[in-house]
This record gives C-alpha cells, sequence and structure tokens, in this order.
C-alpha cells in the first residue's frame, strides 16, 4: 500500500487527487491537505467581483466530494516538509496545522510515500506599502477579496448615480506581479458593469501595470494573424483600451496605496501619483512560505525552495542573461531533483525564470512581470504528475511524463463583459507558452495555433467552461471527459 | 466611434470599425466562432 499526499486543493492539486484516485486501487491512500473547506474556480472570481455572480457560484464544499472519492481530506495547512523523516519517523512526512474549526490549532505529522506540492501562491499583498483589502486597495483573488470588491463597487456606482465623477485604477500593485490576465478581465468587466448602470460616463478608469506595453500579460506578449498582419498583442490589448475608453499606465511599480491615491515608479526611474476612489490591484506573489528539515532537525528550504518560496523542480535554475534563455530550462516532470519522491505542480513550482525580458529603473528597481502559470498548465500539470506517481506505484519501469510548458499550449478566454447577448470576451490561443525563437524563428510561436478575437463567442466560451470546470472538479459522472 | 484626439494616447491603435463591432455581437457570426474556437482549443488540449 503506497500513501500519496497532496498539500493543496486548487486547480492543480484538486485534478492530480482525482486523476490518482481514478488509477490507484483503494489499498492505496490519497490524502489532501489544504486550508480552506470549499473549491474556487477562480477564473470566475472576476464576476464575482462585479457582482455578477455570487460567492456560492463558484465555490463548493471539498469534503462531500472527497469522501465520495475515498479522498482523505485534512482542512489544515502545511507547514513543513521533512523529506527525511526524522528521530521519530522513518518515513517522510509533513507537519500541519488544522484550521477546521473542530480541530483548528492543532498539529499532525502526515507520513506520506510520495508528495505532491500545489499550494499555490502567497498572496503577498505586504510587499507594497498599504496595498490589500485590508488596507487601501481591492483584490478579485480569493472570492472572499471579490465579493468585498463587489460590494465597493455597488457603493461607488451609487455615488455615480447621484451625480458625482469618480476615479478607478486597475491593475497590478508592485513591479514583480504575475497575473496581468485577472486584471485585464477586470478592468473590462468593469467598464462594462458601468456602462450597465448607465454611469459610464461618470468614470475614468486607469490600467496601471507593470508590464512594459500593454498586452504582454507576463508572456512577453505574442504575435498573432489579425486582418491579413501578423501583429504584436500590444496593438490587440490598445485597441481594446482605445474602445472602452481606458487610459494606461505600464511601466510601474507601485511603491505606496494611499487611501485615495497611488505612487508609482516607473521604468525610466520617473516617479508619479494617480488618485482614485476605487483601485483594484492585484498583489505579487511567492510560495506559501513552507519550510524543509533534514532528519536531524536542520534547516534544508534552501534546498527544496527557491529564494521566493517556490519549490525546486527538474529546470534549470543556473543565473542566465536574457538572450541565453532557452525553453529546455523549463522543468517536464516536475520532481524534485534531491527527492524523486516529491513533485509540485501549478504555481507552486519554481521557474528557472521570467517568460517577460527582466528590466530595471535606473534605481535598480526591477520592473517586469514574473511568469504566469495560468488554470490550463497548472491542470495538466497536476494530471500528469498523478499518472507518473501512479505508474511509480505500480511499479512500471517508464520514464516519467512530461507537459513541459515549453511544449504547451494555452487558450486564454478573458471576459471583457459577462451578457448572454451583449457580453464579450477575448479569446487567446498560443502555442506553446515559451517562446521558441529557434524553432518559430519569426514569431516565436507557432503562428497556426496563436490567434486571438474578440466577441460575444468569447463569453459564452468562459461561462461554458466555468460549468464544465465546475461539474469536473465535482467529480461527477463523466468528469474525466472535460480537459484541463 | 471612440473621440480621440490627435497626440493622445488612444490617437494611435486601430479602432473596429461599425461592421466589425456589429460582427462581434452577431448571434449568426458569433455561433460560427464559438464552434471554430472550441474546435482549435480542443486540437490544442490534444497536443497534452
Ligand atoms: C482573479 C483570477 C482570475 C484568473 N483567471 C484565470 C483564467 O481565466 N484562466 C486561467 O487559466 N487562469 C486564471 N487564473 C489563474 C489560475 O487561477 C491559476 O493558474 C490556478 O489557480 C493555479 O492553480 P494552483 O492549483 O497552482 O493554485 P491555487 O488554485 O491557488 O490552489 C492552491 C491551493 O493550495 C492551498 N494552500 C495554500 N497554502 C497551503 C498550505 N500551506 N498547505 C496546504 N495547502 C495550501 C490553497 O488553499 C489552494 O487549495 C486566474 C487567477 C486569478 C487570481
Amino acid at each position: 500500500m503506497a500513501k500519496l499526499v497532496i498539500l493543496g486543493a486548487g486547480i492543480a492539486g484538486h485534478t492530480a487527487a482525482l486523476h490518482a484516485r481514478r488509477k490507484l486501487g483503494r489499498q492505496h491512500e490519497i490524502i489532501v491537505i489544504a486550508p480552506n473547506s470549499k473549491w474556487n474556480w477562480i477564473p470566475s472570481n472576476i464576476w464575482v467581483g462585479v457582482g455578477w455572480m455570487k460567492p456560492e457560484q463558484v465555490t463548493f464544499e471539498l469534503a462531500p466530494v472527497y469522501k465520495k472519492q475515498h479522498i482523505t481530506f485534512k482542512q489544515a495547512r502545511a507547514v513543513s516538509i521533512h523529506p527525511q523523516g526524522d528521530k521519530d519517523h522513518a518515513q517522510p512526512f509533513v507537519s500541519i496545522e488544522y484550521t477546521h474549526p473542530d480541530k483548528a490549532g492543532q498539529s499532525e505529522q502526515v507520513e506520506y510515500d510520495y508528495l505532491i506540492n500545489a499550494t499555490g501562491p502567497k498572496l503577498n499583498f505586504a510587499a507594497t506599502e498599504g496595498l490589500g483589502p485590508d488596507k487601501n486597495s481591492l483584490s478579485v483573488c480569493t472570492y472572499g477579496h471579490a465579493h468585498q470588491t463587489a460590494g465597493v463597487l455597488r457603493e461607488k456606482i451609487e455615488r455615480m448615480k447621484k451625480g458625482e465623477h469618480l476615479k478607478f485604477v486597475v491593475g497590478t500593485g508592485h513591479g514583480m506581479c504575475t497575473c496581468q490576465g485577472a486584471a485585464f478581465e477586470y478592468i473590462f468587466n468593469l467598464e462594462f458593469e458601468l456602462q450597465k448602470a448607465g454611469v459610464r460616463d461618470k468614470a475614468t478608469i486607469t490600467w496601471l501595470s507593470n508590464e512594459v506595453e500593454l498586452g504582454d500579460f507576463g508572456i512577453g506578449g505574442m504575435l498573432l494573424k489579425r486582418g491579413g498582419y501578423i501583429t504584436h498583442s500590444r496593438i490587440f490589448a490598445e485597441s481594446l483600451f482605445t474602445e472602452r475608453g481606458l487610459n494606461w499606465i505600464t511601466q510601474a511599480h507601485v511603491t505606496r496605496v494611499e487611501k485615495d491615491r497611488t505612487h508609482y515608479e516607473l521604468l525610466n526611474g520617473e516617479t508619479g501619483v494617480i488618485e482614485h476612489d476605487f483601485a483594484m490591484l492585484l498583489p505579487p506573489f511567492s510560495g506559501v512560505g513552507l519550510k524543509a528539515y533534514d532528519k536531524n532537525g536542520g534547516d534544508i528550504t534552501s534546498e527544496l525552495f527557491a529564494a521566493n518560496g517556490f519549490m525546486k523542480v527538474d529546470a534549470d535554475y543556473s543565473p542566465k542573461p536574457y538572450d541565453q534563455w532557452k525553453p529546455s530550462d523549463w522543468p517536464k516532470t516536475y520532481q524534485n531533483p534531491q527527492y524523486k519522491n516529491i513533485f509540485a505542480v501549478g504555481i507552486a513550482f519554481a521557474p528557472p525564470h521570467g517568460i517577460s525580458k527582466p528590466m530595471k529603473s535606473p534605481n535598480g528597481t526591477p520592473i517586469n512581470p514574473t511568469p504566469p502559470r495560468t488554470g490550463m498548465p497548472s491542470g495538466v500539470m497536476g494530471r500528469i504528475v498523478a499518472y507518473s506517481i501512479v505508474d511509480m506505484i505500480k511499479g512500471k519501469n517508464k520514464p516519467l511524463r512530461e507537459a513541459s510548458m515549453a511544449n504547451m499550449g494555452a487558450a486564454c478566454i478573458a471576459s471583457a463583459g459577462a451578457g448572454l447577448f451583449n457580453g464579450s470576451g477575448v479569446s487567446m490561443t498560443m502555442y506553446p507558452i515559451i517562446p521558441d525563437f529557434e524553432k518559430y524563428p519569426e514569431t516565436g510561436r507557432d503562428i497556426k495555433y496563436t490567434t486571438g478575437e474578440i466577441g460575444l463567442a468569447g463569453h459564452w466560451i468562459k461561462h461554458a467552461l466555468h460549468f464544465a470546470f465546475i461539474y469536473k472538479a465535482k467529480a461527477l459522472p463523466l468528469w474525466m471527459a472535460v480537459p484541463e | 466611434m471612440v473621440k480621440r484626439n490627435p497626440y493622445e494616447q488612444n490617437y494611435y491603435p486601430p479602432v473596429p470599425t461599425k461592421l466589425t463591432r456589429w460582427s462581434r455581437v452577431s448571434l449568426i457570426w458569433q455561433t460560427f466562432r464559438f464552434i471554430i474556437l472550441n474546435i482549435k482549443i480542443l486540437r490544442m488540449v490534444r497536443k497534452h
């Protein structure tokens, strides 16, 4: 009997748990450890953040799903990994602290044969003074944050209906943020909601981000085929911003957020201040702060984790300048090089470097997006790592499965307004996610699969995905037919 | 059509014509695009 422990029940961890259970007999135990009792379809938090959906529509309780699937669920937070065991444990184990109200504060050591770290990001609001929903800005990263944001938006709409003119700022709250796509979706949904409420003329909406240009999205932008041209996603994005009457400030590192204004530094060293009545600024991400200890209790955190707190896997972490970055630097199997029974998937693995070019202001402030690891690759990683572990447990002498982001495509459907007949979405596909200028010297990506278009169909797809992924995550009949 | 002032940020990007904007909400055209986009996405997903 083998014991597989999965830390995190987000897109990557939950996908891994369901696939592993499907492939492994009941004699093998699967344990999922996650601090939240609910599963959240995070992409739809955007719609919660504008009040179009309620938190209940984007979440469900995990415990009944795991019970039905014969997966043990511990509502707890992993604190440390002990890959060599310790004096009381011959087996490797994870230390956890319960968050379940009945056991809150209790700790436990959970032994494992195989471990998947899928703990996602820590939302590092503390990196910027005044940033975050407990301070001076709003967020849509969790359904709770998004719900709070929707409440504030409602108040602002009421004020605008009474004739006030208000200023909205949306974007990234630090020079090293990722996930620009989420803020991009939010700004267009916000604009759409203000139009619907009849107060669009009472709002100035500004995008503030760390991208070098609009349309970078942390992937260095992309070249795509549009209207007889091969054009950059920057043109595509600028067109949409112009059409919807949005202003933009890029190359910005937010240094401080106050109640009614945000301070920033630009890549050229200049500083600026933008006033706001409403600021939705995403935080930078880091690892969740897991520690690691050896058999004697010595701290080996830096062996397992990179400085940003994400777990080291089979990537090439040797420091290199941008012009020497290669697609082969990116991990393929997500196995930790030192402990072959430990894997990290989704946002939890440490990328070898960025995708967008690193840049610094004359003051030495890094201002560039860090690499996104979106839902589709996170789910694929969860599945292939589950399959690799199943192969190992079953004693199949097979090489590990591979799913490199350098060899994987992604479909990014960004909502630009929610409405069955008047909504809009930006549908982008790219292959591969990591540009490969050796294989595709002209464009870095396969132009046949790298596309972008705007229209109602994008909203329909996004809405259909909402239902499909929640159906799949609930492990309802034939769930496995829904691809990651 | 968006009002654009020379030398301002929004003067330079292309903006869609009336026909393009209409096609983005035309139920017939968008149903067709919905099918095409799903095929594209499925082909992409099948690569993994
Ligand atoms: C607002 C928003 C919109 C987005 N929209 C899209 C989109 O449209 N399309 C797309 O592809 N991607 C989108 N993304 C990105 C997508 O949500 C992420 O790529 C995806 O959630 C990553 O999956 P993950 O499993 O790595 O992390 P998560 O989904 O964040 O899961 C992490 C899990 O680990 C748990 N955890 C945290 N700490 C611990 C601990 N110490 N011990 C144990 N468990 C722990 C968490 O509770 C959670 O269950 C969006 C992101 C945001 C924030």
